[in-house]
């Protein structure tokens, strides 16, 4: 295998109230594709994604990307390199082209035209109040807004957890186009189907330790299936 | 002096005091001991402080005392505001400095420019004023700040995933925190006069002060109170983001209020 895009080595996340979030956990991340990042809720998921761009530090051991420790980089220019889009939609106040000058101040308007496209939007979305987009709609123009940023990698934390099924599997081929373009991606789900439609890597996770990490041939013991009902399943 | 109020004057207000008991009574309210007990211990108060200025604002008392009083002012009004916003992490070092920064603007501005001469019987109360009324901007800006940023912490989360420094992901939350503070006394400031009359003018005209030199001493009031609160505000919500943020841009856990 190549040099990890992510190394894990003996993780530990304790929480408030000395509550332990992830136990020691071992694991690498593969440089290219989609690693998906599964198990029950309260498993740890979110809390290992969010150790990626720092927005949480572990209690001990160290992660480490493409052979760097994360504790030795400069936060802000991590989350230039690390790209994370959350749960649910997060439009900041304004236009949709406010939300990606949030991102990058003095980006021209054919760059974030071209963005928005990437992402399935029209151009014409620019000009379109945030607040008024659909969830939909919202969730890939945060997609677009991370990727102005030109980050080498995506976080994706239950990103289609808020969206209908026909809006899931379209954010789910922008990710897979995206790994194409050589963007690697950690993606977060509960979502067995997903996994069995997007992994290319499993991470395993249940009560915060490591239970399997591999090629998802095997499915990942733990990791229930969610109902197609086309309907919310926030978890 | 027309504006004397006598000891008999003082027993003859107490009937007012009567009525807010009787009116309690009679739709069971239920407030009658708290009205006792803090009619009580106003004047209680104000006696106590009446007698402690008499000796702090002699002619003859040096200036240094005055100061002193000022300083036990700000402490105290430091403890206070921080039992007012408990869910402020180590509250009383931001409305410490707060009070200690709208104070420095405020007197340089008014004895430094000569608006009123720097004695005990000036500095006293302006310091007074400037930190009593920039409590509530410093409570209220501190508590709409935590709110907006638990309340938001997606979006603040966001920001900071695309690289922005704490202070700069905190901004907009924190401005409306501030606008939420400062929109009452500005408002204010615009119906003064008008709607009602502030209470300093009000007591000059009663201690028998010629109305428009009581006027005059109103305006400089109101704009020391505008600037204070302003001041307060923007020390408030610096203090915040070095508060609530880790040194490496990390937005910490808040907990919501024990009790509103």
């Amino acid at each position: 295998m190549a040099a990890a895009l992510f190394a894990f080595e003996g993780v530990t996340v304790e929480g408030g109230s000395g509550r332990t979030i992830l136990s020691e956990v071992t694991a690498s991340v593969p440089d290219g594709g989609i690693t998906v990042i599964v198990g029950p809720s309260g498993a740890g998921k979110s809390t290992l994604l969010r150790l990626c761009n720092r927005l949480e530090v572990p209690s001990a051991g160290r992660v480490l990307l493409r052979g760097e420790d994360l504790a030795g980089l400069d936060p802000l220019a991590l989350r230039r390199r690390v790209g994370m889009v959350f749960q649910r939609p997060t439009p900041f106040g304004g236009t949709v082209a406010d939300n990606l000058r949030v991102a990058v101040p003095e980006i021209a308007e054919d760059a974030m035209a071209a963005a928005l496209e990437r992402t399935g939007l029209a151009g014409g979305f620019l000009s379109r109040a945030a607040a008024d987009l659909s969830v939909g709609e919202a969730q890939r123009m945060c997609v677009a807004r991370t990727l102005v940023t030109e980050p080498e990698v995506l976080l994706m934390d239950e990103p289609t957890s808020a969206l209908d099924r026909d809006h899931r599997l379209e954010l789910e081929r922008l990710a897979r186009r995206l790994t194409r373009e050589g963007v690697p991606i950690l993606w977060v789900t509960h979502d067995g189907e997903q996994v069995g439609r997007l992994a290319d890597w499993v991470l395993a996770l249940r009560e915060g330790r490591l239970e399997r990490s591999g090629p998802p041939d095997a499915p990942p013991t733990g990791a229930p299936a969610v109902a197609e009902t086309g309907g919310r399943d926030v978890g | 002096m027309s504006g004397d109020v006598t000891f008999w004057g003082l027993a003859a207000s107490l009937v007012l005091v009567g009525v807010a008991i009787a009116l309690s009574a009679w739709r069971r309210l239920g407030l009658e001991r708290d009205l006792v007990l803090a009619s009580a211990r106003a004047m209680a108060q104000l006696l106590v402080v009446g007698l402690a200025l008499a000796f702090v604002l002699d002619e003859d008392t040096p200036l240094a005392l005055s100061w002193l009083w000022v300083v036990g002012m700000t402490v105290f009004a430091a403890d206070v505001a921080r039992r007012r916003a408990r869910e402020v992490p180590r509250f009383m070092v931001i409305a410490l400095a707060a009070f200690l920064a709208t104070s420095a603007v405020t007197l340089a501005v008014v004895f430094g420019l000569g608006i009123f001469p720097l004695e005990s019987r000036t500095l006293v109360p302006i310091a007074g004023l400037v930190i009593g009324n920039s409590m509530n901007a410093t409570v209220l800006s501190a508590r709409r700040g935590v709110e907006e940023l638990r309340d938001k912490r997606l979006e603040v989360e966001a920001r900071l995933a695309l690289g922005q420094p704490s202070w700069a992901a905190a901004l907009p939350y924190l401005r409306s925190a501030a606008r939420t503070a400062l929109v009452p006394q500005i408002e204010t400031t615009k119906a003064v006069g008008i709607v009602f009359l502030p209470g300093a003018m009000t007591g000059l005209i009663l201690a028998g002060v010629d109305p428009l030199d009581a006027v005059l001493v109103q305006v400089v009031v109101m704009y020391l109170v505008l600037a204070s609160a302003a001041t307060t505000t923007t020390v408030v919500s610096m203090g915040l983001v070095r508060r609530l943020f880790t040194p490496d841009h990390r937005l910490r856990p808040l907990a919501r209020p024990a009790d509103g």
